[in-house]
């Protein structure tokens, strides 16, 4: 398993302010990878620490094997798909995408050939004539990912490319990308805030918080296994217990995470069962959202549809299994 | 194939060979060095050339000149200063600040209309053509505009024609009659300096009160009529004290060109001199340098003030 | 979408302000109109109006004066060169200033401005003694440099606008792509800044056509057009032709204008990020 990017003990400090702290990756080729963190975690700033725009201020990052620290973004083999798109706006479309053949001397017929296979493999075919400020917000992010494909880059770095697009059109992106990535087989490494998006599209998560990495792992183990109570809060949203009400519920003294979907309501003297006060609901759809006092604790538990939904203020059991309480080492 | 496919393999290319290759990797990694090399061409010119001399002007006032042989005397004295106090100098002085008020007044009226029209009910075409119709005239040759005003103040043109036609010609004698502004016709008197300094600044206090305006948000007027002012008010209350920073903006550039100017004055005006006309002469065949250095403080320092002043005012956003 | 933040646009306005707003701009329209009715005056001695009859002969005489095409010549030429050097040293300065940020940045604008808010003959007695103090006589290129100082400032405003409307993301886009820093400049900043400095260059040019209070001071025996005026002015020689010349300078310059405002006008539609 060859390492596409490697980040050694990497940080990027702007003055005082610890932006990216002491940073271990490795990521695979040919994953699909995404760091997942709130705003200033440091997930953009490793992003551009691969694409060249800042330098480390201390550690070693390798590109497939050789050095890129020092080395400018104009000479790594890497491509980046930017947030605002960042399109030519006085080049049209064919030329957007031709722009790093054309800096690097293809030749005119076989660049254009180039770019136009391009725009068909994100479904644009025959836009090469449009102006960007012609173009959709969908589009022009198509235009940018083909910009960036054209060149075969060696690893390609999405930076949010979908936070601008409305629910549907992003539901969309992501099939298309997954299935793009799988298709080309090159590495991405993808930058994301929305934790839905980063488990529905990764192989593999990083969860960054404050310039650390809190945890890396597929979207299963971050989700269901999370190491610390940020990733619980953050990954999905969960309960969070403290150690004296999971050892009387069946754990050990620690802090432990219940994941609100593993919730049941119980009929009343389930051994096991939580009791609790109703306080709030929220309907969502597919499944109703229950805002619950149990001891002291507030707990959410979503309940599919279909049910027998309690009333505020009733009184009801929890279920749950414990195989569903996950112990966490890390508390904070 | 070409050599940019062979290496395409490669995580990390060699950049483009030759000066501009390495230049640019070199440039890349020091930004400050970068900085630098943008920053000194400009900084060294404006730099040496301009505060060089301005300071070597500042300097001189510090002269003074020998009377007898009418060279200067590089020795630190506060003469020089001394001899600017005296009455038929201060005379002058006064004049030019007085003069530079009241165009800054007239000029403010003045504009005021226009801006207001131009920021808030010109639309589409209209505000296009309002747009050049400050910027033509604001880059129009100045001395054309000036020499215009020759024409139009002279005693055979059509200034006095009209006046002739209307019989107003007493109005007009009347007005000539008053001591100080009048004199002997439009074209030797102050309110003939005043009409043409009014003319070729006013485009410089149209488009900073016209951007001050145009920062209103539209519902501010709204807002105020709804809590029952009548236009009057809303004028006083909102709009005035809003379009205020670029007033003073405006004024600022008013105040400077009338102190500072001394071909106005000289083509259409009476022989008594403003600062910019005692500047020329003093260093001109009388090579009294320090003296017209001296004067040019003057300016300096009361643009100074005002810069300081209009800052705090926020008149520095509006320019 | 600018949405029109000032605009009362749709309600009319009141007729004072209207009728206002039209009396101050025909005030400042009218003077330059009347030049050019008396370049086609036949009396020549003085400025009467009416014009006492039409003719075109001082189109004429102009042409066959040589002292008008050689002050025309010098013009150009001072205002070519001062705009060429004004272009070089006012995008750098633009450049460095919208780049980054630094210890400074702030006193730089108001260096740059300076020129141009002192008033004229502040600028032109420095320029002057500085110059005999340092033995330089005065000739072409003291004019120039005289002109190029206070050129400068146009060109400075005009990147400087255009720079901050540029995005941010378009030069890392370039490089990230595999051009350097040069290429990046020759086809993506250059191309985004273009119109700008055009019309920088533009503004530029009709100043230092038309500026006589600093060149006063740092020309020689040298006659710029201005300074003819000047000339004309204070001791008029044959008035009509003098008026003629303040047309055709009017007229030559109103094209720079209109064109450096239509390349600004559009530069809405051209700078811009990708959103």
């Amino acid at each position: 398993m060859t390492t596409a990017v490697a980040f050694q003990k990497v940080s990027r400090h702007f003055g005082a302010v610890r932006a990216v702290d002491a940073v271990d990756l490795d990521i695979r080729a040919g994953e699909f990878f995404a760091m997942l963190g709130p705003s200033g975690s440091g997930k953009t700033t490793c992003l551009r620490l691969m694409a060249g725009f800042e330098q480390p201020t201390a550690g070693h990052i390798e590109i497939f094997g050789e050095t890129a620290e020092g080395v400018p973004p104009y000479r790594r083999n890497v491509n980046t798909v930017f947030q605002d798109y960042a399109l030519f706006p006085h080049l049209n479309v064919l030329d957007n995408v031709a722009y790093g053949l054309m800096v690097r001397g293809v030749a005119k017929p076989e660049r254009r050939a180039q770019a136009e296979a391009a725009l068909e493999l994100v479904k644009l075919p025959g836009y090469g004539g449009r102006k960007p400020g012609q173009l959709s917000g969908g589009q022009r992010q198509r235009v940018a990912l083909a910009r960036a494909l054209v060149n075969k880059p060696k690893v390609l770095l999405l930076d949010e490319p979908l936070g601008a697009l409305d629910l549907k059109l992003r539901e969309q992106m992501q099939d298309e990308l997954k299935s793009l990535q799988k298709a080309l087989g090159i590495t991405f490494v993808f930058v994301t805030h929305d934790q839905g998006e980063a488990l529905s599209m990764a192989d593999r998560i990083a969860v960054f918080n404050e310039g650390r990495v809190m945890q890396i792992g597929t979207p299963e183990e971050v989700y269901k296994r999370p190491r610390s109570r940020f990733v619980a809060d953050f990954v999905g949203s969960s309960n969070v217990l403290p150690p004296d009400f999971v050892a009387r519920h069946g754990g050990a003294r620690q802090w432990a995470s219940l994941r609100p979907e593993a919730l049941r309501l119980a009929d009343d003297g389930t051994p096991g069962a939580i009791p609790a006060t109703v306080t709030g609901r929220a309907y969502l759809g597919a499944s109703t959202r229950l805002s619950l006092d149990a001891e002291g604790e507030r707990i959410h538990a979503v309940i599919p549809a279909g049910g027998a939904l309690p009333e505020d203020g009733a009184a009801v059991a929890l279920a749950f299994d414990t195989a569903d309480l996950h112990l966490m080492e890390d508390a904070s | 194939m070409t050599a940019a496919a062979a290496s395409a393999d490669a995580s990390i290319r060699s950049g483009r060979g030759g000066v501009f290759g390495a230049l640019s990797d070199v440039l890349w990694r020091n930004p400050r060095l970068t900085l630098f090399l943008m920053l000194t061409p400009p900084l060294l010119w404006l730099g040496i050339i301009y505060l060089g001399s301005l300071f070597a002007l500042l300097l001189q006032s510090f002269f003074s000149i020998d009377e007898y042989s009418g060279l200067i005397k590089r020795e630190f004295t506060l003469s020089t200063y001394a001899e600017l106090l005296n009455p038929a100098n201060i005379d002058i002085i006064v004049r030019t600040l007085t003069m530079s008020a009241a165009v800054t007044v007239g000029a403010a009226v003045l504009a005021f209309p226009i801006a207001y029209f131009a920021a808030r009910y010109a639309r589409g075409k209209w505000k296009a053509l309002f747009y050049l119709g400050i910027m033509l005239p604001l880059w129009s040759s100045y001395l054309v505009k000036v020499y215009a005003w020759k024409l139009i103040l002279a005693r055979e043109g059509i200034l006095n024609w009209l006046f002739a036609k209307l019989h107003l010609t007493w109005l007009l004698d009347a007005w000539l009659a008053i001591p100080v502004i009048g004199g002997n016709s439009l074209a030797v008197s102050h309110t003939g300096t005043f009409l043409v300094f009014l003319y070729v600044w006013l485009p410089f206090m149209i488009l900073p009160v016209q951007a001050a305006l145009e920062r209103v948000p539209g519902n501010l007027v709204e807002a105020s009529a709804d809590l029952g002012a009548s236009p009057r008010q809303t004028f006083l209350n909102v709009l005035f004290p809003l379009a205020l920073p670029g007033i003073i903006a405006g004024s600022i550039f008013t105040f400077s060109l009338t102190m500072g100017d001394y071909i106005i004055p000289q083509i259409v005006g009476t022989s008594r001199r403003f600062i910019g006309q005692a500047v020329y002469a003093h260093q001109g065949t009388a090579g009294n340098i320090p003296l017209a250095a001296a004067f040019t403080v003057v300016p300096i320092v009361v643009m100074g003030f005002y810069l300081w002043f209009a800052k705090r005012r926020g008149a520095f956003d509006a320019l | 979408m600018r949405s029109d933040k000032g605009s009362d646009a749709g309600r009319r306005s009141p007729l004072g302000l209207k009728i206002a707003a039209g009396l101050g701009l025909a005030f400042l329209h009218l003077p330059i109109l009347l030049i050019f009715v008396y370049a086609f005056t036949t009396e020549e001695r003085s400025y009467q109006w009416p014009p006492p009859g039409f003719t075109l002969r001082w189109f004429a005489v102009t042409w066959n004066r040589p002292d008008v095409w050689e002050a025309l010549g010098l013009s150009v030429k001072v205002a070519s060169i001062s705009t060429v050097i004004a272009l070089v040293l006012g995008t750098l300065c633009a450049a460095a200033v919208s780049g980054s940020r630094f210890f400074g940045r702030e006193a730089i604008s108001l260096l740059v401005i300076l020129p141009i808010a002192l008033p004229g003959i502040i600028t032109g007695i420095a320029l002057r003694s500085a110059f005999s103090l340092a033995e330089i006589p005065f000739s072409f290129w003291t004019i120039v440099l005289g002109h190029a100082t206070f050129c400068v400032v146009v060109v400075y405003n005009n990147a400087i606008a255009r720079f901050r409307r540029t995005s941010g993301s378009l030069m890392e886009a370039s490089m990230d792509l595999g051009a350097d820093g040069f290429q990046t400049f020759r086809y993506v900043i250059l191309p985004n800044i273009g119109t700008a400095l055009l019309a920088g260059g533009m503004l530029a040019f009709a100043l230092s056509f038309d500026e006589v209070i600093v060149t006063t001071f740092t020309a020689g025996q040298q006659q710029t057009l201005p300074i003819w005026m000047l000339e004309e002015l204070v001791r008029p020689r044959q008035r009509p032709v003098t008026n003629v010349v303040a047309m055709v300078v009017v007229l030559v310059t109103f094209l720079p204008i209109l064109a450096a405002y239509y390349l600004t006008r559009d530069g809405d539609q051209i700078a811009g990020g990708g959103k």
